[in-house]
């Protein structure tokens, strides 16, 4: 048993030292956002210091954060709805009612994800300017929409698949319409599926950064964009970066831990499990 | 809300799967998508084979390969795709390497074993733009960042990244955010693995490494194939990390194929070039992308 433990401590102290690393940089953005601007460069780093909130204070006064964090939140929960309306019925349709063509559809809807999207930057580029949704928070949540749909679809099927056939027969036997079957049985009965598929959907957009950058300006800019502003300020500006990052990701870091099983399955479009 | 026991002569009950009208279900996500996937494809084809800068938009016209032909004798782009290829390769070996490493050894059972993996995952939820700027300012700093800081300490000559090895400084950062990835994926494929697999080798004798080859390693094979496949695809285009860092200097250090084709897009305003890149682009992610459809349709039917 003595071996035993020694062997679990060895791993408590090899685990820890690896996850301590990884995480050191998000460690040390959270601390420096609490740090004056002076504090935050001094050489040698300094881990002992009187927190201050001033920092996120100055990075709302001057530079509008939550205008930045309202467009994110407009945009990744817009997206997703948006992407959900749509998905919601065609995994319905193709969990219970497959077809020859269903796991041809369902492959040829993943491989839309896989064309990169650089590819396709300057088509989209003039479409938007033509149709005036450069810099608008619309233009950006149909691209996400569009960008997440296949994964949601993806996400959303395999969770249905689960759902008993049995129970949506014996309502059908009973003459519910498909609407009522939808509605009634199979969305309250795949809600947590529902849920993390949405939740996915909304870290993939919060996160987004190449249409972010190339699409929007001074508007419709989320957070992604704003801290990119960061690339070229003047002056001391570390703490204010760390401040305004830290508010970036503190949302998703939670939805993220929150959904990381789930993840799996969404991530890797079914091929692990 | 079941009120009656349906009997099986009642006509409702006839009414067979076949009967319900779902396409109407499918097909607005199907026309969604297909608009979404064909209109710009056709658009960065077409325009790939034409004479068009914003600049200019008067001198428009079809030219066949000739921005091909600049593309190709552009110095730019050799640059350009063999910094993807580094890129794409050396953020594999580091992530699939470490992941797997990582991967089994949280699969044992350690103090705060929860914890410790909440902390390790997170880079993965970090966006793009911030975990390069945290990296560029407060790490990576030649004067004041905490490894300037460290190596100064040991002694070491300290390294000036986003100047001296701007392409290793994005391939670290770019990593770093890959990693959990990796990790996530591979212990979850550690974990399905059948534990009385693992305790019949361990009672033939069994040690460490003969496990973690011939066992572990083995059954890691599809889910190491998927990570490589997956990262490949987001990898080709990587674009935040340099726009925030580096902006694809000094020269073309550090300019891969996404961010090649952005200049000449919205910087240079040449639509026809950035198109024929794009189409390069495409035609690259679409080799991996074969190979990835192949194992997920083999899942399916599994």
């Amino acid at each position: 048993m003595k071996k035993a433990l020694r062997k679990k401590m060895v791993f408590t102290v090899l685990a820890w030292l690896a996850a301590g690393l990884v995480f050191f940089p998000i460690f040390w953005m959270l601390l420096t956002g609490f740090k004056t601007e002076v504090e935050a460069v001094a050489t040698p780093p300094s881990l002992f210091f009187r927190p201050t909130i001033e920092n996120y204070v100055a990075v709302q006064q001057r530079a509008d954060y939550f205008k930045f964090a309202w467009n994110s939140i407009v945009i990744s929960l817009g997206s997703t709805l948006l992407a959900l309306a749509f998905a919601v019925p065609a995994a319905y349709a193709m969990a219970f009612f497959p077809t020859k063509r269903t796991k041809d559809t369902l492959l040829w809807m993943l491989s839309t994800k896989m064309l990169p999207p650089v590819g396709v930057l300057v088509p989209i580029y003039l479409l938007f300017r033509d149709m005036g949704l450069l810099d608008t928070r619309l233009g950006l949540l149909i691209v996400y929409s569009l960008i997440n749909l296949p994964i949601v679809v993806w996400m959303l099927f395999t969770f249905f698949i689960e759902v008993p056939r049995e129970v949506l027969e014996a309502a059908r036997m009973d003459g519910a319409k498909p609407r009522d079957e939808l509605y009634y049985l199979l969305l309250p009965l795949s809600l947590p599926g529902i849920a993390s598929t949405g939740l996915l959907s909304i870290i993939l957009a919060w996160n987004e950064a190449f249409w972010s950058l190339n699409l929007t300006a001074a508007n419709a800019a989320p957070l992604t964009a704003f801290i990119a502003s960061f690339s070229s300020p003047e002056g001391l500006f570390w703490a204010k970066l760390s401040a305004a990052s830290t508010m970036a990701i503190a949302p998703i870091l939670v939805f993220g831990w929150m959904s990381q099983r789930q993840l799996v399955r969404g991530l890797t479009f079914g091929a692990v499990k | 809300m079941v009120s009656s026991i349906p009997s099986p002569d009642r006509p409702t009950a006839r009414k067979t799967r076949r009967t319900v009208r779902t396409l109407p279900l499918k097909l607005p996500s199907v026309i969604l998508l297909l608009v979404w996937s064909i209109v710009p494809l056709g658009m960065t084809l077409w325009f790939s084979f034409e004479r068009y800068n914003l600049l200019n938009p008067g001198e428009k016209g079809f030219v066949w390969f000739e921005n091909y032909h600049f593309l190709f004798t552009d110095p730019g782009l050799r640059a350009a795709i063999l910094n993807t290829l580094l890129l794409v390769g050396w953020v594999l070996v580091i992530t699939v390497g470490l992941g797997t490493l990582l991967a089994v050894l949280f699969d044992q059972a350690f103090f705060g074993r929860g914890i410790a993996r909440v902390l390790i995952i997170a880079p993965f939820f970090v966006m793009p733009t911030v975990s390069a700027l945290i990296w560029k300012n407060m790490l990576m700093h030649p004067v004041n960042g905490v490894i300037s800081f460290l190596m100064r300490s040991v002694g070491l000559h300290v390294i000036d990244w986003f100047s001296d090895a701007p392409l290793t400084a994005i391939i670290i950062i770019v990593a770093w955010q890959w990693l959990p990835f990796a990790l996530l994926i591979l212990l979850t494929a550690i974990q399905s693995l059948d534990p009385e697999r693992k305790e019949a080798a361990r009672m033939d004798g069994a040690g460490p490494f003969a496990m973690f080859f011939f066992i572990i390693l083995p059954h890691l094979g599809r889910a190491i194939g998927v990570v490589v496949m997956i990262e490949t695809i987001f990898l080709l285009t990587v674009f935040a990390e340099i726009f925030v860092t580096t902006s694809g200097g000094p020269g073309f250090a550090s300019t891969n194929l996404a961010f090649l084709i952005y200049r000449f897009a919205l910087l240079e305003f040449d639509v026809g070039g950035a198109s024929a890149g794009g189409v390069i682009a495409i035609v690259l992610a679409n080799i991996v992308a074969v190979f990835l459809m192949r194992t997920i349709a083999r899942n399916l039917e599994a």
